[in-house]
């Protein structure tokens, strides 16, 4: 199997619209699943009681909130190295979910933060690196939209993107560097999880949903990029469906 | 069923947490179905022009 062909976009365009549906499916079983533990299995917790279970989306959209990122710095560095459209598509495509996510993650953790922490909003490390990752995603959607020529916006767009990249290491450690009112890892790939291992299984389901999500918009948004910016070319033109 | 919406109290958080996610979601798939028109629509558009030049 020649995995180049798939960078080009002709290729990928039809690629995408055949997997995309599988992980959309996925996702909504995962979110299923993920939910029903979350709420039917795993029990009330001693110290925050049922407002704990804001965790099961918090964590997996704040993960997938710096997840994304780095995977938008990928291509950004691709598209820069070899000058190829799809990557720079591709790092399009997930700017906007990859917004959404840091503002689920932002929303839901001052829903909890009022009642364990008794506030919705500090100007702490982990909350202040996180709103900036917002404004960044902000931030690269706008600068795209200001420069006419789609390839000279995927060149300033990479570019901001892994500058902007330096935040992503600031937000994960934030909670050992400085002292935060925001807690500490729970997970960790380095220890054992600080928590009930259902309440772990649910917040891992969640964030497996949310991944798929991910992936499926991506693919589905990357389609209509396509679409837009290779217009006129032969393929697009002579496709089933565009072809008037 | 009123027990389960209350969450222990924490009613309000709980749900103003969930609630929020899914009409974020919902928006993010609507915006993506009309790009997706809207791409479609002027793909079509493009390659009309292009037949009759």
């Amino acid at each position: 199997m020649n995995f180049y062909q798939f960078s080009s976009p002709a290729t990928f365009y039809s690629f995408a619209g055949r997997i995309a549906p599988w992980f959309a499916a996925a996702a909504a079983v995962l979110a299923i699943v993920g939910l029903w533990i979350g709420f039917a299995v795993a029990p009330t917790d001693f110290q925050q009681g049922e407002a704990y279970r804001i965790i099961f989306i918090h964590v997996a959209a704040a993960w997938m909130s710096m997840f994304i990122y780095l995977v938008m710095a990928f291509w950004g560095m691709l598209a820069l190295a070899f000058n190829t459209r799809l990557s720079a598509m591709m790092a399009q495509a997930l700017a906007p979910t990859g917004a959404l996510m840091t503002f689920i993650a932002l929303w839901t953790g001052a829903l909890w933060g009022r009642p364990t922490w008794g506030t919705y909003w500090a100007w702490d490390a982990r909350m202040t690196s996180e709103l900036i990752l917002l404004f960044l995603y902000f931030g690269i959607m706008a600068l795209r939209s200001a420069i006419d020529d789609p390839r000279r916006a995927d060149r300033a767009c990479a570019l901001l993107t892994i500058v902007g990249a330096v935040n992503i290491p600031i937000i994960y450690f934030s909670v050992q560097w400085w002292n935060t009112l925001h807690q500490g890892a729970s997970v960790s790939l380095s220890a054992a999880p600080k928590m009930a291992s259902i309440m772990l299984l649910g917040m891992l389901v969640m964030t497996f949903a949310a991944w798929f999500y991910t992936i499926a918009v991506a693919l589905w948004r990357v389609r209509a990029i396509i679409l837009e910016r290779e217009r006129g070319s032969g393929w697009i033109s002579g496709m089933q469906g565009i072809a008037a | 069923m009123s027990e389960f919406i209350a969450m222990g109290g924490y009613g309000f958080y709980v749900w103003g947490a969930y609630v929020v996610t899914a009409v974020v979601i919902v928006a993010e798939l609507v915006a993506l179905r009309a790009r997706r028109r809207a791409a479609e629509s002027l793909a079509a558009g493009t390659a009309r022009t292009e037949a009759t030049r």
